[in-house]
């Protein structure tokens, strides 16, 4: 317990630790507050440049960023009816409309504060559920690693708009990538076509940086021109009396977030969408309708999206599993630095995972300070032209990329998977299993041959074995069901079972 | 819950994986030739998967980017024949709201970029693609350009040498000695 407790206080011992994240969390802000910048991009980014700094200081300031850039999007949301992250995506419906009427402070002030809240809870329940959960997973097999990994990649392709089918192209897409290279069993080569280039494999930080900071920035292109209005911001602290009201509210969007940021391969994006649609249904009669500027379409994305960065960290620290695709990232960063997130690194590691505990706890802590002030200063930095902005994401890629291997080599995969990234956004296919796929390629890759091996090739072992097993049984049947829902079977299912008004 | 409900069409860019870009019920322009190449590729990477280790074992390298790339034709399938029955969208076309030539300019710089980035250093050729890229965006004078180009370009390098230590490309700018020349200055006036 008390070692527990000084692993979490560790932070607050070393004084650069501390500014690191509180620098982080402050440029998270901005990088999530200015549209065209993301924090996927900001972190993937970041892998690259503090690859050579020792694990804490690198954590520190990606966790700083992440949360702040989670919260800083909500902000351009409300005054430009921009999202500037895609968690902000329903903070502007209702912000937007309060910023019009003149209560862009109120809004802000009130947003802040909720996703303090949130970001609390998500956290709260990471602390109480992960140490449960890496017990737990001890237990697991290697078929339950390679399902939940399967699951994963799947839920983000059904749990998004646009098809399923598409989701797993792109998740199925990213574990060919992973597989690129060397088979580091039997060294066989796997996709390499010969050339002594792909024999290494594809650094996924050329894939992650091309798909998430190139991609996006070729898309802005389109929008260089894109004006802002500005709106006019005062009383910004809210009332205790305005937060008491919300309370209940949050509590319920703040659980929803953790959920979905906890499910492997969801984030904060999908997690805010779900809890204004919960909002909606829930709130009877609002004060204001929805879309036209309500408090609870702000509140429930605001508190769900940072709860789900608690959330997502569960079963990264504990299964090795990311909850979304920041998280993925964070995993590459571990691996770099040589560490391998799972249930052994719960346990072999426990400081580590507190340490993230209380950087977590810290960042949220100064994204209510720094949410709370300087909103002055910040409306100047977010009218930064897009004409600037666009080209030092770009170089910035290009340096990302170059940097961890010194090939310009992977200056080009990453051009490449930037340009097929472009494509892909346009088209509607999602971008977060391809991520997901490569970083869990070599887990899903490893556990099937050692499940596969352990049942002496014989597939219907295999299949006993699952059987058999309730978490596996769980695992597989949640995989089965996701493909069925998807299904024209499932919708004439549910005609059939509820009547034609739900289909 | 409504299934399609994933925010309005005034904040649907495609820049998130929870609404990604698109349309469900009409096809873009070039939809479907990116649909029908990702089958194509899709085909030829199966075609690959197979000769990594054949049907050989259920545990030999090839079985997992066998299945995978197996998914990936499916679903590459599924998603042309699908987009091939959907009708198409008059009012965008490829040039125009897919592909315009400023995307195309800006892919030929980061090629160029690549290509000089070792002969040239990263100083030099960043500052060559900062400026025209600034300008070519911005269409200010040359004073804004220049200013807010090599402006942006010397923080980058300062947090880059500096603060994250990343080694690039020196190229034909003497970086290193400017750098000793610098650190012998401060520890100069230290000691």
């Amino acid at each position: 317990m008390m070692d527990t407790l000084l692993a979490i206080l560790t932070i607050f011992t070393q004084p650069e630790l501390l500014l690191l994240v509180g620098v982080g969390t402050f440029a998270g802000i901005y990088i999530g507050a200015i549209p065209g910048l993301s924090v996927t991009m900001a972190v993937s980014i970041l892998i690259s440049f503090t690859f050579s700094w020792d694990v804490y200081p690198a954590i520190s300031l990606m966790v700083g960023i992440y949360m702040g850039g989670v919260y800083g999007g909500s902000r351009t949301a409300i005054l430009l009816n921009i999202p500037g992250a895609p968690s902000a995506i329903a903070t502007a419906m209702d912000g937007y409309p309060m910023a019009q009427r003149g209560e862009a402070g109120q809004a802000i002030g009130v947003t802040t504060v909720m996703s303090f809240f949130g970001g609390l809870v998500g956290i709260l329940v990471l602390a109480l559920a992960a140490p449960f959960v890496s017990d737990f997973a001890l237990t697991f097999q290697p078929r339950d690693y390679m399902l939940l990994a399967v699951l994963g990649i799947l839920l983000v392709g059904s749990l998004s708009t646009g098809s399923l089918v598409k989701g797993i192209f792109a998740g199925a897409l990213g574990i060919a990538i992973g597989a690129v290279g060397r088979d580091p069993l039997t060294f066989t080569e796997r996709f390499t076509f010969d050339l002594q280039l792909m024999e290494g494999g594809i650094s996924f930080i050329a894939v992650m940086i091309g798909m998430f900071g190139v991609s996006e920035a070729l898309l802005q292109l389109q929008n260089v021109n894109l004006k802002s209005v500005r709106q006019k911001i005062d009383k910004i602290v809210p009332s205790f009396g305005t937060i008491r009201k919300y309370l209940p509210l949050s509590l319920q969007t703040s659980s929803i977030g953790v959920i979905i940021g906890a499910l492997p391969g969801t984030g904060g994006d999908i997690a805010a969408l779900m809890a204004y649609d919960h909002a909606k249904r829930v709130t009877k009669n609002p004060k204001v309708p929805f879309g036209k500027g309500a408090m609870e379409g702000l509140v429930a994305p605001e508190t769900a999206n940072n709860a789900a960065v608690g959330g997502a960290f569960i079963p990264m620290m504990t299964l090795g599993i990311p909850g979304d695709a920041v998280t993925a990232i964070m995993i590459g960063a571990l691996f770099i630095h040589g560490l391998n997130p799972g249930p052994m690194l719960m346990i072999d590691q426990p400081d580590m995972f507190w340490f993230i505990v209380g950087a977590l706890l810290t960042a949220n802590v100064f994204m209510l300070i720094f949410g709370l002030t300087g909103i002055k200063m910040f409306t100047k930095i977010v009218e930064m032209p897009r004409s600037v902005i666009i080209p030092l994401i770009l170089l910035l890629s290009i340096v990302g990329a170059y940097a961890v291997n010194n090939r310009v080599s992977d200056v080009y995969w990453m051009l490449g998977f930037g340009v097929f990234g472009y494509f892909m956004r346009h088209y509607g296919y999602p971008l977060g299993p391809v991520i997901l796929g490569v970083i869990l390629s070599r887990l899903l890759d490893d556990n099937w041959r050692r499940a596969i091996i352990s049942e002496r090739e014989d597939m219907g072992r295999f299949f006993d074995g699952i059987v058999s097993s309730p978490l596996s049984l769980v695992l597989f049947t949640s995989v089965i069901l996701i493909f069925f829902s998807q299904t024209p079977l499932w919708a004439a299912l549910k005609t059939r079972l509820f009547g034609k008004a739900t289909s | 819950m409504d299934p399609e409900f994933r925010g309005d069409s005034d904040h649907h860019d495609g820049t998130s994986d929870a609404t990604p870009g698109g349309y469900s019920e009409q096809r873009r322009p070039g939809e479907l030739g990116f649909a029908l190449i990702l089958t194509a590729a899709s085909l030829f990477l199966l075609y690959s998967a197979y000769g990594i280790s054949g049907f050989t074992a259920l545990s030999g390298p090839g079985a997992i980017p066998m299945a995978t790339t197996f998914a990936m034709v499916v679903a590459a399938g599924l998603v042309a024949l699908r987009t091939s029955r959907l009708p198409k969208i008059t009012t965008e076309t490829l040039g125009r709201d897919i592909l315009p030539g400023m995307v195309i300019l800006f892919i030929g710089f980061l090629i160029v970029f690549g290509l000089l980035l070792k002969p040239l250093g990263f100083v030099p050729t960043a500052a060559l693609f900062l400026t025209i890229a600034i300008k070519v965006l911005a269409r200010q004078g040359w004073g804004y350009t220049l200013a807010v180009a090599l402006g942006s370009l010397i923080v980058i390098w300062i947090v880059f040498r500096v603060v994250f230590t990343v080694l690039l490309p020196a190229g034909i700018l003497p970086e290193a000695e400017f750098i000793q020349f610098f650190r012998s200055l401060l520890s100069g006036g230290v000691s």
